[in-house]
């Protein structure tokens, strides 16, 4: 479904990322860890098409075709989702037409007619419920005064209405109270299948108990150093992660 | 000869030919004789110092429609709130449209001018009322000079008027230029209520230059909500000069709506003379290409315990230039003063410009005023938030200029008017989504 190769990128002329290799096939999910500033949310950002990052090598290839030079709603409309670590908040738009223009924009790529008012209406009606939302909640301003946990519900609902094919959840952890990081992860579990598949960005492994990985990769500055299985992903909680570097060093 | 003096010369054959007593007669001479002293303002100017109107002075103006033009409903239909029921005034070229019009006797007066200037039964209205809240500054002036056609409303006390009133000035482009100087009063008695819709378009790409003076009167409790929709063509001008007289626990409100036009200069004038008075100044400007508007407002505190509130939103595409220029006088009396400004501006292109003064002049102590301005750009990160959802750049972007306006746009009372503006907004951001929140 997704294959990177040799990707490199700079930010404002700094190399971040050097030389990613990453392939995910449809039903994996994907944990990416590693240290702060290794060039986890950039990976995430360049896949998605963010226009500042500027890939400088490489290549990114999405169901077989290369996208490194799409606009980043040419990749959504393709079926890649990216669950913000910093959801931006949007006065004046609600959470609910907000989701509409996305779906309906969405459709209209495809050559689709826009989704009838009263299917939209069920469907943003079951995808709240499957996260626990209060309706109350879909009126209100995009992300505005939002809690970090109902920013977080409120990507997952995104990703839900938006049934993406590859999802890359970027810290979604990040300020999650256990009950929220639960109904969160629930929420992932129920959307996947065998043929979409997950990317999970995370600083720590709590998340992984809920969401869990076929696979586990170590980013330290800008480069995969170390690929495993979920009892990677204990053994970085459990050690840290200086002794990767030290490996790496080595 | 240039317009001045063209405008100097006509107005002896203008007064001969109007009908109008004594009163009037005196007024509009005052008024000539102000304007010829004073002549166009220049930016010179402090208060025209980033507004131009030289350009648009040296057009051949036409002064008074030589031909009554007629059109249809269906024809002009689009320019009216046509969804709901509403007085309507209709003007085609300056002259009184009888045919396109609804107005109404029955119990309250939405009529003439003309009519209320010439007739005895309004003589009281008018000696009371007629040029008692306009400035004497050269445009207002001339305007009372060549007084004569435009809208006259006078709702008794205790009326509360569920039709809203619509104001429609259309210009044929019949002439190569055409110079129209529409008159209104607006007179709310005690208690009453009144929503006012005004608009000016013209229909072909003529040169068209409106100088327009409204001078509304809302006395005791009595609440007015005036809407301007500018949404004209690129040769069309206008100058809009409004004046709000205030009474007593009175609340008035005007929202302008500023989308197209070659130049656009807004002069708002509140004067609150009376307690508890609540005075709500709001506008979005969305323009391009080579665009102008320029509001300027004045909120005179006069009396004590009585609010301002000002919240105007510009965004500038293209090479459009913008001016805001917001000034509040808080007088020695006026203690426990509320006055709230606030200007929001995004520049879209770097070709774009903006000018925003905040002037408060505060000689009370008791008072709360504040008074912001922001220019900015677009989000960014709201642009890739957007777009990683699917959403398209110009979509994405319409959204977002759509949510910056939106806190003026939630405070339009009727609900096609609000619909109305939704979609004159998209249009003219070109793009096909539902703004509906």
């Amino acid at each position: 479904m997704l294959k990177i190769d040799n990707l490199q990128a700079n930010v404002e002329d700094k190399a971040i990322l050097r030389g990613i290799n990453l392939e995910v096939k449809p039903g994996e999910v994907h944990a990416i860890m590693g240290p702060n500033g290794s060039g986890k949310s950039t990976l995430a950002s360049v896949i998605a098409g963010k226009e500042e990052y500027e890939a400088t090598n490489g290549s990114i290839v999405f169901e077989g075709e290369e996208i490194g030079e799409l606009a980043a709603e040419e990749r959504a409309h393709k079926g890649i989702f990216l669950s913000f670590q910093y959801p931006v908040e949007i006065p004046g738009v609600s959470v609910t037409n907000f989701i509409k223009t996305a779906i309906n924009e969405t459709r209209k790529a495809k050559g689709l007619e826009d989704m009838p008012a009263k299917d939209m209406l069920k469907l943003i009606r079951d995808k709240a419920d499957l996260l626990e939302i209060d309706r109350k909640f879909l009126s209100r301003s995009l992300n505005e005064g939002f809690s970090g946990g109902e920013k977080k519900r409120n990507e997952i609902f995104q990703m839900a209405m938006l049934e993406p094919k590859l999802a890359i959840l970027d810290e979604t952890d990040s300020g999650l109270d256990i009950d929220a990081l639960r109904i969160v992860a629930n929420g992932v579990n129920k959307l996947k299948s065998k043929d979409n598949a997950v990317i999970v960005i995370t600083h720590y492994q709590r998340l992984l108990d809920y969401i869990v990985p076929d696979f586990v990769h170590v980013l330290h500055n800008g480069k995969i150093v170390k690929s495993g299985t979920k009892e990677l992903a204990h053994e970085l909680e459990e050690k840290g992660y200086d002794w990767i570097k030290e490996e790496v060093n080595a | 000869m240039d317009l001045k003096e063209k405008l100097v010369s006509s107005f002896l054959v203008f007064e001969d030919q109007a009908e109008a007593d004594s009163y009037v007669h005196d007024v509009r001479n005052d008024a000539i004789k102000i304007f010829e002293e004073k002549g166009f303002p220049s930016k010179k100017e402090e208060a025209w110092k980033y507004t131009s109107l030289n350009k648009i002075l040296k057009e051949d103006y036409s002064i008074f429609p030589k031909q009554e033009n007629a059109l249809e409903y269906r024809d002009v239909k689009k320019y009216f709130i046509h969804d709901i029921d509403a007085y309507k005034i209709v003007f085609i070229d300056g002259k009184y449209s009888s045919h396109l019009s609804e107005t109404t006797h029955d119990g309250i007066d939405v009529c003439l001018m003309s009519a209320a200037l010439s007739k005895p039964k309004y003589r009281l209205v008018i000696e009371n009322y007629f040029n008692k809240a306009a400035t004497k500054d050269s445009l207002s002036s001339l305007n009372t000079a060549f007084s004569k056609e435009g809208a006259y409303i006078h709702i008794p006390k205790n009326k509360l008027v569920e039709k809203p009133i619509q104001i429609i000035h259309l210009s044929t482009g019949n002439e190569s230029a055409t110079l129209l100087q529409p008159r209104n009063l607006i007179v709310v008695d005690e208690n009453s209520h009144v929503q006012i819709i005004e608009r000016h378009q013209s229909l072909t790409d003529n040169a068209v230059l409106t100088n327009s003076v409204t001078e509304i009167f809302a006395n005791k409790r009595a609440i007015v909500d005036y809407y301007k929709i500018q949404n004209d063509n690129a040769n069309a001008s206008l100058i809009d000069n409004t004046f709000i007289k205030q009474k007593r626990e009175s609340v008035a409100s005007v929202h302008t709506f500023a989308f197209g036009g070659k130049l656009i200069r807004n002069n708002l004038n509140f004067y609150q003379e009376g307690e508890r008075i609540n005075s709500i100044l709001k506008g979005v400007t969305i323009i391009g290409n080579k665009q102008h508007v320029d509001h300027n407002t004045l909120v005179h505190h006069i009396e004590p315990n009585c609010e301002s509130h000002q919240d105007y939103k510009g965004i500038y595409n293209e090479n459009s230039t913008g001016v805001f220029n917001g000034k509040i006088i808080v007088e020695k009396e006026a203690q426990k003063t509320n006055a709230f400004q606030s200007n929001n501006n995004i520049l879209v292109s770097d070709k774009a410009t903006i000018n925003t003064k905040p002037q408060l002049e505060i000689f009370a102590d008791d008072v709360k005023c504040s008074h912001g301005c922001t220019i900015g750009q677009l989000d960014e990160n709201a642009m890739f938030y957007m777009r990683s959802r699917g959403i398209p750049e110009k979509e994405a972007k319409a959204l977002l200029m759509y949510a910056f306006s939106n806190n003026v746009l939630s405070s339009v009372k009727i609900r096609e008017m609000k619909q109305r503006i939704t979609k004159i907004i998209a249009n003219k951001l070109g793009v096909n989504i539902g703004f509906d929140l």
